[in-house]
């Protein structure tokens, strides 16, 4: 008897090129997770597996062939015979330009920060070279709030990145954090801007300070190079309450 | 409801009028509100109830072009071309009887505007056609010029797939600034699959000194419901928004009016005109974000959240308003649907250049004579905008560049001012068509200044969402106040050209990726005034 026939598959799977490598992938993929599946580096800041895409920080903006504009590997899907180039000399310095630009945009004091040597922004500075700043320091002073009894954020070393409200919002479903105004203005705020320790919503579980790539969101009462962050609970849990 | 049921309906609406020989038409749009057209229409309103009922009628207009010289009034036989009207400009309550007195005879000689010149000569009127003629508060108007024939034309002659048809054939590209192909944009989402879908008018016209979709909006609104409805048979969506800026209050109540009083006449809504097609039309106001002109982020801001860009693919046509396909056009492409599906496509694409069809609203300003709208057709010069139209420069000054394309665009200077004005054009001189605003600038401008505005307003209206955007315009905006200072070194210009390539290339959306250009263009034909500026290091 012959099998039942095959019940056509509803994603399909597709060859790409990566810097002169072939690869197989599913069409959903994004080239991001192709890369970190296949250990081809490349940088990233505001992308995190296990949340939602934000496509913000720029890093990983990689080439393709056949197109003149660059596409964010993070939010790019692959498609069948699409050719990336993720390391060219073009890439390599608008990255470090956008490192620079984060560095100077607000205080980012490594020496006396508390992620000094566990931070992703100094990581990413020497993964991409920058070893000195060409921008003038913007130097204005923002806000710490140290008012929850058990987290701190310093807007000075605040990144933008988004990663603490998704992952408030998508993984603990609290909610906590936004952002506010436009521009270099931009905050994060919890709750309605009121301080984190007057926060109804907060439950404090700590995955904002977990997936806080800086020195922003950390514990109270750590001291310079002392804040160590644990990122591995995040892939888990959003895959498993997506298999739920 | 078929064709002939609403030219019959059209024909009651002229016999309605058909004693008046006259229309003393009063421009009701706010340029000329601000200037006090209320209480000019008052005045000419009360001097004819006292000549008693006659042949002649005044009635209130929308914006007729020339709104720097309001209060505007016009004297026109009924069914006459706009040229042939009398014009008066800078009218005062005082001037109504003098004004009614000269019905017939010469016109009222101090305010006099005469409509001879190349600016009302040189004007080819589409999406204007009604402007300043009918009273956009009128739905009877609106229909007496044979407003919704098309409409009704469509959804009782015409398949879905022939009105995609005739506006691909037009050429007519999308008017909001990016001119993609209409055509193809509709049959795009035409053929996504059966389902819900959406129909967005773009209105949030957020480029300094540009003010083309709120006239057309002030001035004859049925007409942009009508290229929206015909819109939404064509790709098979029952529910439509109008995005329309806060700041534009009576845009807003004139649409807000339109809508009302097409749905109660069976216009929009179920069973439109006795057919099986359904559309629903709603605004929604924007709080005046120039970002939220950009079309994912202007959805974002529709569905309740932060008006944020997204990245693109996916395009709104496949996922846009909560994820349904999603057409969004800008207010003066939708106006001129109307006039494809009168006239043909074919017709619409006999004006205008090879690749850039029909006609284009600019807006005037700067320093040249004649500040306002101009409806011209594509290809035609700039230097016969600037001089003909535009009345050339004020004040004895020489012409030095003129900014197209608003914070995205590019400056042109003197010596390219014979270029057609088309979209592949302006491209090649580093600018864009943009939406219409048209910026001239006379020779004590300073473009290094110039630069500086447009950098500061990119800044302050950057969403802050991506770092090169965010970061890269403070940044370059500081430099350029370095060197507008004289203070800038050769380092300094380097570093601003660097970060017009890192955030032209690197941005997530549209503002930040066009947010260099009038650096870089100031720099392609004016770099001497950059580097008169420079110090030694
Ligand atoms: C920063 C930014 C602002 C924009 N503002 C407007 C606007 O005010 N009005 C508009 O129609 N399109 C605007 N656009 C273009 C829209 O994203 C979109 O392309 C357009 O509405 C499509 O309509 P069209 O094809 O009819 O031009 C803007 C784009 C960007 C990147
Ligand atoms: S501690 Fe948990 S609940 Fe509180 S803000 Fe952070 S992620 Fe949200
Ligand atoms: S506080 Fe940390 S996680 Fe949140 S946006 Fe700033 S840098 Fe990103
Ligand atoms: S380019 Fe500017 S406006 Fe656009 S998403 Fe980035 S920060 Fe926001
Ligand atoms: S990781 Fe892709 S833009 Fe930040
Ligand atoms: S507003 Fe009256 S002429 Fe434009």
């Amino acid at each position: 008897m012959p099998p039942l026939a095959a019940t056509p598959a509803s994603v399909r799977v597709v060859t790409l090129n990566i810097d002169g490598k072939d690869y197989s992938a599913r069409a959903d993929e994004t080239i991001i997770e192709v890369c970190r599946e296949n250990k081809i580096p490349i940088p990233s800041l505001c992308y995190l597996d296990g949340l939602s895409i934000w496509a913000g920080c720029r890093l990983c903006l990689v080439e393709m062939a056949g197109q003149s504009r660059l596409f964010a590997a993070c939010s790019t899907q692959v498609t069948e015979g699409m050719t990336v180039s993720t390391n060219t000399e073009r890439l390599q310095r608008y990255r470090r330009t956008i490192v620079e630009l984060l560095f100077a945009e607000r205080s980012h004091v490594c020496s006396v920060c508390v992620s000094n040597g566990h931070c992703e922004l100094q990581f990413m500075a020497q993964k991409c070279g920058v070893d000195h700043v060409r921008v003038p320091y913007r130097q204005v002073r923002n806000q710490v709030d140290s008012s929850h009894e058990a987290f701190r954020l310093d807007h000075n070393r605040c990144i933008l990145c988004t990663r603490c409200v998704r992952v408030c919002d998508e993984i603990e479903g609290a909610h906590t954090w936004d952002v506010m105004g436009r521009g270099s203005d931009c905050q994060v705020i919890t709750d309605l801007a009121r301080p984190w320790g007057e926060s109804d919503t907060c439950t404090g579980c700590g995955k904002c300070v977990q997936v806080c790539p800086t020195g922003a969101l950390v514990k109270q009462g750590t001291s310079a190079g002392e804040m160590v962050k644990d990122k591995h609970f995040l892939p888990i849990l959003a895959r498993r309450r997506h298999a739920q | 409801m078929n064709i002939d049921d609403i030219d019959e309906l059209a024909q009651k609406h002229r016999d309605k009028y058909a004693g008046i020989e006259t229309e003393v038409r009063v421009c009701m749009a706010t340029s000329c509100q601000s200037s006090g057209a209320p209480l000019v229409f008052e005045a000419l309103t009360g001097a004819q109830k006292a000549q008693g009922p006659g042949t002649c009628r005044v009635k209130g207009v929308g914006c007729m072009g020339l709104c720097s010289a309001g209060p505007m009034v016009a004297v026109a036989k009924k069914d006459e071309p706009p040229e042939l009207e009398v014009l008066y400009r800078e009218v005062k309550p005082e001037d109504a009887a003098d004004i009614l007195a000269s019905v017939g005879g010469a016109p009222v000689a101090r305010i006099h505007f005469p409509t001879d010149a190349p600016f009302f000569t040189r004007q080819q009127r589409i999406v204007r056609e009604n402007t300043g003629i009918i009273d956009p508060e009128s739905f009877t108007g609106y229909v007496a010029v044979g407003g919704y024939r098309s409409m009704v034309q469509t959804l009782t002659e015409m398949t879905p797939g022939a009105v995609v048809a005739e506006v691909t054939t037009s050429g007519l590209r999308g008017r909001g600034g990016g001119g993609y192909p209409t055509g193809l944009k509709w049959s795009t989402i035409a053929k996504m699959p059966v389902g819900q879908k959406y129909v967005i008018c773009n209105a949030d016209e957020g480029d300094p000194g540009a003010f083309m979709d709120r006239a057309i909006l002030e001035s004859d609104p049925h007409r942009v419901l009508e290229g929206m409805a015909i819109a939404a048979y064509a790709i098979g969506a029952n529910k439509g928004y109008v995005y329309l800026r806060a700041e534009y209050p009576l845009a807003v109540e004139r649409v807000e009016t339109a809508i009302r009083k097409a749905k109660r006449a069976g216009f929009l809504g179920n069973h439109i005109c006795e057919t099986q097609f359904n559309f629903d039309v709603e605004i929604r106001l924007g709080a005046g974000a120039f970002v939220c002109g950009e079309e994912t982020a202007l959805m974002a801001s529709i569905e309740g959240n932060r008006g944020q860009p997204k990245p693109r693919p996916p395009y709104p046509a496949e996922s846009g308003l909560w994820g349904y396909p999603t057409l969004i056009n800008n207010v003066e492409t939708f106006a001129n649907i109307t006039s494809i599906i009168r006239n043909g496509g074919e017709w619409y694409a006999g004006i205008g250049t090879e690749r850039s069809k029909g006609a284009k609203v600019f807006a005037l300003a700067g320093a040249i004579s004649n500040i306002g709208l101009i409806e011209v057709p594509m290809g035609i010069t700039l230097r016969e905008i600037i001089e003909e139209i535009g009345g050339g420069i004020p004040n004895g000054k020489a012409f030095k560049a003129v900014q197209t394309g608003g914070p995205s665009g590019g400056c042109i200077p003197a010596q390219h001012l014979d270029i057609p004005v088309d979209y592949d054009s302006l491209k090649t001189l580093g600018t864009i068509m943009g939406s219409g605003g048209m910026i001239v600038m006379d020779e004590t401008s300073d473009m290094v200044d110039v630069a500086r505005y447009f950098m500061e307003f990119c800044m302050t209206e950057s969403c802050g969402k991506c770092v090169p955007c965010r970061t890269g315009t403070q940044q370059m905006h500081g430099l350029l106040d370095t060197i507008a200072k004289g203070q800038g070194t050769h380092k300094d210009l380097a570093l601003l050209e660097e970060l017009c390539e890192v955030v032209q290339a690197t941005s997530l959306c549209g503002l930040g990726q066009t947010a260099p250009n009038p650096v870089l263009s100031t720099l392609r034909f004016f770099r001497d005034e950059y580097e008169q500026k420079l110090i030694a290091e």
